[in-house]
């Protein structure tokens, strides 16, 4: 299957095209990825590509899967509305 | 041991826009060293503005010469699209002082060819319909600045120094720095280098990478935190802005809204942390301002470091140490002073008069002077 077809990120859209791309740059984290690729940036926050990536990684370097990182886990674990969180104090 | 000619410390916008200039004069042989992944310190965490609305001449300055660079960034690092969108900032006066200081800013602003205008409330809700009428008196609005992705940004400046030949080691990091006589051994986690010249790019680590030398700048670093939304249609040209009320909140291109502010309660260190506190107070100020992006979720949350400097303003150029380069001190504006940064810190270097007057910029400032022109309008 074409490279291109195959998404890794689907909030931001993604390939493994774009992946090997940069990889061959030598930008081989998850870290380094997202930040050129925009990957594990979406609504979702990379629960859906941390693992693909972490696979894909793990083949292109030929190491085991439990040496690559995955991404730095942010706040918050799910959207929440900006006015949810502000409380009662403006309802 | 590695012979070069320069020794850059820190691959951020500054380390990569003075190792781009550095190339472009001819200097040979200059290695760039980070110590963690691509755009890991405040580059790749700030909020991807850009503004030549300042409140001191200086800053003012460098950030319209630094925007004639982004304006044509794309021909000259020869890449596509750097996200440049000049929609304006909009800063809100919501005080009868600001009312009084904004006036002043845009007197000073308009004298070094900055085109920013006084707004009156009618005509600052006719650019930000979304504003809430009741939490502002009056606004200024300068339509050339903007959003610039500090990514691409990066990634450009990277690119067009890979292709003057400039090397980079990522995930490598200075842990000392030995002054000889005939220039300097750096040594770093995985190798080590000999160098005639070094630059401290160190951004939210300049103190610790002068001390290595014994240089004491008078530089800190403190956490300021951003959160992003979940992307959505365009519905805000400008970046929005109150030092009163303590905000800055901009749609960037890809859809997504950021905003930030300040804890005057934050400690000094390299902390870059999410707090509740941050998400709580940052909320309750947009549903004051912007109401209507409360209705957005919030995505994502994170921190970076402001390497502040006493008058909020650069410190770049030499040091007492001869040959050993600074260029910190940024107080959270890195990024879009870099091309001027990274042109003056090159004639600096190789002996060129600089472009600018670099004298207020200089380290020695400190030594002299007791009372100093501080940049009021930073977040």
């Amino acid at each position: 299957m074409n490279k291109k077809d195959i998404i890794i990120c689907r909030c931001e859209d993604v390939d493994l095209q774009q992946i090997h791309d940069y990889m061959d740059q030598d930008f081989v984290t998850f870290e380094d990825l997202k930040r050129l690729l925009r990957v594990g940036m979406g609504p979702c926050q990379a629960s859906t590509c941390a693992h693909l990536l972490q696979k894909e990684i793990a083949n292109y370097l030929q190491i085991p899967i439990s040496q690559v990182k995955t991404h730095k886990v942010r706040p918050l674990t799910i959207g929440v509305p900006i006015k949810a969180i502000a409380g009662d104090d403006h309802e | 041991m590695n012979k070069t000619n320069i020794v850059i410390i820190g691959a951020g916008i500054s380390g990569l826009s003075i190792a781009y200039h550095l190339a472009k004069q001819g200097e040979k042989d200059i290695v760039v060293l980070d110590k963690g992944y691509f755009t890991n310190g405040a580059t790749g965490r700030c909020g991807a503005g850009v503004r030549q609305q300042w409140a001191t001449k200086q800053n003012c300055l460098l950030a319209k010469k630094s925007m004639e660079f982004f304006e044509n960034a794309h021909n000259i690092l020869e890449y596509d699209d750097l996200e440049l969108k000049q929609e304006g900032y909009l800063i809100v006066a919501t005080t009868d002082d600001e009312v009084k200081q904004f006036k002043e800013n845009v007197k000073l602003q308009n004298s070094l060819g900055i085109p920013t205008q006084y707004l009156t409330k009618q005509q600052a809700l006719e650019i930000v319909p979304h504003l809430n009428p009741n939490a502002f008196i009056s606004a200024t609005f300068n339509q050339s600045d903007g959003h610039l992705n500090p990514f691409k940004t990066s990634e450009a400046f990277y690119l067009a120094c890979k292709k003057l030949g400039v090397t980079f080691h990522f995930y490598e990091e200075v842990l000392s720095i030995d002054k000889k006589d005939d220039g300097f051994i750096i040594t770093s986690n995985k190798d080590s280098y000999a160098a005639t010249k070094v630059v401290n790019a160190a951004g939210g680590y300049a103190y610790e990478v002068g001390m290595m030398v014994d240089v004491e700048l008078p530089v800190y670093s403190e956490n300021h935190e951003i959160l992003a939304t979940e992307p959505v249609e365009k519905f805000q040209g400008p970046m929005v802005m109150s030092f009163s009320k303590n905000i800055y909140c901009q749609q960037v291109p890809h859809g997504a809204f950021l905003m930030g502010r300040s804890d005057p309660t934050v400690k000094k260190g390299h902390d870059v942390q999410s707090t509740a506190t941050f998400l709580k107070e940052m909320s309750k100020t947009i549903m004051d301002l912007l109401p209507k992006i409360g209705e957005l979720r919030v995505v994502r949350t994170w921190g970076g470091s402001y390497n502040l400097s006493p008058d909020r303003q650069p410190i770049i150029g030499k040091t007492n140490v001869e040959n050993y380069y600074v260029a910190c001190g940024f107080s959270g504006h890195g990024f879009m002073l870099a091309p001027m940064v990274g042109l003056l810190m090159s004639e600096i270097m190789c002996n060129k008069t600089p472009s600018m007057d670099v004298e207020f910029l200089s380290i020695d400032r400190f030594k002299y002077q007791t009372s100093f022109d501080i940049e009021k309008s930073v977040v």
